[in-house]
C-alpha cells in the first residue's frame, strides 16, 4: 500500500491525464441533470397538483406514475427506456436523450411528493382568505399558495437535485459520456484505478458540496 | 341583505348547525356570541360557502348560495370576511396584500387599486405600514390590514369571525374601534365575538347561539340585561 502512494507522489501524470475526461464528463453530467430536474420540476408540479384533486382518476393516475417510479430501481429505469421503450415503440433515443428522459421521469415522481407536500404545508387560512375575495381556485393557487410552498419546496428540490446528480452516474450502463463512464473508460485503458477513481468522487463532490452549503444556509434564512 | 332559512351543516355525522333562520337587514350590526363550538364560526362561514351548505340556504343579496346558477366567486367577492388569525399573505407588503383582490377579481388598474389600498390604509391607521410585511406588524396591524384587505373588494357586507380574539389585550381597542367607524358610516356587519362592550355598544342585535341553534337573539339590552333563555343566562353569568 505504501508503494503504491509513493507511486502516486512521484507520478502525479495519472492525475494531470484524468482532467480532460472529467471536463468533459461533468459537462454532460450537469446538462443531463439540469435538463432532465427542469423537465422533473414540470412534471412535478404537475403530477403533484394531480395529486391535490378530489378527482379519483385524475389521483389515480398520479398515483400510480408516483408509486411506480419510486417502487423501481432508477437503473431499471434507465435500461427500459433505452431498450425496452425504443425497442417496443421502434422509437431510438440517443443515449442523451435517454439519460435526461429517465432523470425527468424519475425526478418527477419525487419532486411530485415534494410539491404536494409544500403545497399541504400551507396553511389552509390562505386558501381561505383568497377564496372569500372571489378569487378563484386557480388564481388562488397561483398568486397565494404556489408562491409560498415554493419557496419550502427549495430545501427538498435541491436535495432532489443533488440526488438526480448522482444517479447520472448510472447512465454509464448505457454508454451515456458523462463523468463515470468516461472514468470508466480512462480506467479501461490504464489499468490504474485509484487515482482516477479518486478524482471522480471529487468531481461529483465539487458540484454537490457547495449545493449542500448553500441549501443549509437557505433552510437556517427559512426557520427565522 | 342576508336571509338564512333553514341552514343545516354537518360534518360527517356530527350535526354542527340544526335548522337556523335568521334575516340581516342593510346597515345592521349583528354581533354571535355563544359558547365555543356551539357554531358560530361554522354559521359565519356557509355565509360564503367557505363551508357547503348540507340543507337549508342563505340568500344573500338577492342571490341563493345553493341555486347552481350562483356564480359563487362575483358572491364573495361582494361579502368580505375577517378571520380570527387575519390570514395574511406572508409574502406580499400590506399594499399588494389589499391590491390582491381588486386587480385579480374585480380588474381594477394597479395605480387605481393603489391608491384606493393607501386610502383604506389610512383609514385603517396604517398608512407607514403600506410598504412593510405582515410578519413585522403586531397582531393589532394586521388584523387592521386583513380588515383594509376585506374593504378593499367594496363589500355589500362584512363577515367577522373573533376578529380580536387572538389579539393582546392592549391591541383589541384599535381593531375596535376600525370596526365601530365602519358600523358609524353604515357597513352592514356580522360579527362572532367575545368582545360583549362591543356587542352592547355597537350591536344592533345580538344573536345568542348554544349547540347548533339560535336559542335566543334581540337587542343588545335585552339580552345582556334580561335573557329570557336559560342557556343564555348561564353564558353569560359565566362571563361575569
Ligand atoms: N372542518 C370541520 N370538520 C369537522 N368538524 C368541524 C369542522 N369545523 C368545525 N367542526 C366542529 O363543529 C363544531 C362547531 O364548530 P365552530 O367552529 O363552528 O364553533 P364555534 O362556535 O365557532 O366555537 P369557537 O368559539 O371555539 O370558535 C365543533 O364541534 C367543531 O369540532
Ligand atoms: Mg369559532
Amino acid at each position: 500500500m505504501l508503494e503504491n502512494l509513493r507511486d502516486i507522489i512521484e507520478n502525479p501524470d495519472v492525475i494531470v491525464n484524468t482532467l480532460p475526461f472529467l471536463w468533459r464528463g461533468i459537462q454532460l453530467t450537469l446538462i443531463v441533470t439540469f435538463v432532465g430536474v427542469f423537465f422533473g420540476f414540470i412534471i412535478g408540479s404537475l403530477v403533484g397538483l394531480m395529486r391535490l384533486t378530489k378527482n379519483k382518476l385524475v389521483y389515480g393516475i398520479a398515483t400510480v406514475y408516483i408509486e411506480v417510479v419510486r417502487g423501481t430501481p432508477i437503473l431499471v429505469q434507465a435500461l427500459f427506456l433505452y431498450f425496452a421503450v425504443s425497442d417496443f415503440f421502434g422509437v431510438n433515443f440517443t443515449a442523451l436523450q435517454a439519460g435526461i428522459i429517465a432523470i425527468a421521469i424519475n425526478a418527477g415522481a419525487y419532486i411530485a411528493e415534494i410539491v404536494r407536500g409544500g403545497v399541504e404545508s400551507i396553511d389552509k387560512g390562505q386558501t381561505e382568505a383568497g377564496r372569500s375575495m372571489g378569487m378563484t381556485a386557480t388564481q388562488t393557487m397561483r398568486y397565494i399558495v404556489w408562491p409560498q410552498a415554493l419557496r419550502r419546496m427549495i430545501p427538498p428540490l435541491g436535495n432532489q437535485f443533488i440526488v438526480s446528480l448522482k444517479d447520472t452516474s448510472i447512465f454509464a450502463v448505457i454508454s451515456l459520456g458523462e463523468m463515470t463512464y468516461l472514468i470508466r473508460q480512462y480506467v479501461g485503458t490504464t489499468g490504474d484505478p485509484f487515482m482516477p477513481y479518486v478524482m471522480l468522487c471529487l468531481g461529483y463532490l465539487i458540484i454537490t458540496i457547495p449545493c449542500m452549503v448553500l441549501l443549509r444556509q437557505y433552510e437556517r434564512r427559512l426557520d427565522v | 341583505m342576508i336571509t338564512v332559512t333553514n341552514l343545516h351543516k354537518s360534518f360527517g355525522d356530527n350535526e354542527v348547525l340544526s335548522g337556523i333562520d335568521a334575516r340581516i337587514e342593510e346597515k345592521e350590526v349583528v354581533c354571535v356570541i355563544g359558547p365555543s363550538g356551539s357554531g358560530k364560526s361554522t354559521f359565519l362561514r356557509c355565509m360564503n360557502m367557505l363551508e357547503e351548505i348540507t340543507k337549508g340556504d342563505v340568500e344573500i343579496d338577492g342571490d341563493r348560495l345553493t341555486d347552481p346558477k350562483t356564480d359563487i366567486n362575483a358572491l364573495r367577492s361582494r361579502v368580505g370576511m375577517v378571520f380570527q388569525h387575519f390570514n395574511l399573505f406572508p409574502h406580499m407588503t400590506v399594499l399588494e396584500n389589499v391590491t390582491l383582490g381588486p386587480i385579480k377579481v374585480n380588474g381594477v388598474k394597479k395605480g387605481e387599486a393603489a391608491t384606493q389600498a393607501k386610502s383604506l390604509l389610512e383609514k385603517v391607521g396604517l398608512s407607514d405600514k403600506a410598504d412593510a410585511y405582515p410578519g413585522s406588524l403586531s397582531g393589532g396591524q394586521k388584523q387592521r390590514v386583513a380588515i383594509a384587505r376585506a374593504l378593499a373588494m367594496n363589500p355589500k357586507v362584512m363577515l367577522f369571525d373573533e376578529p380580536t380574539s387572538a389579539l393582546d389585550p392592549e391591541l383589541v381597542g384599535d381593531v375596535l374601534e376600525v370596526m365601530k367607524n365602519l358600523a358609524k358610516e353604515g357597513m352592514t356587519m356580522v360579527v362572532v365575538t367575545h368582545e360583549m362592550g362591543f356587542a352592547r355598544e355597537m350591536g344592533d342585535r345580538v344573536i345568542f347561539m348554544d349547540k347548533g341553534v339560535i336559542m335566543e337573539e334581540g337587542k343588545p339590552e335585552d339580552i345582556f340585561d334580561n335573557p329570557q333563555n336559560e342557556r343564555t343566562q348561564a353564558f353569560l353569568s359565566k362571563l361575569l
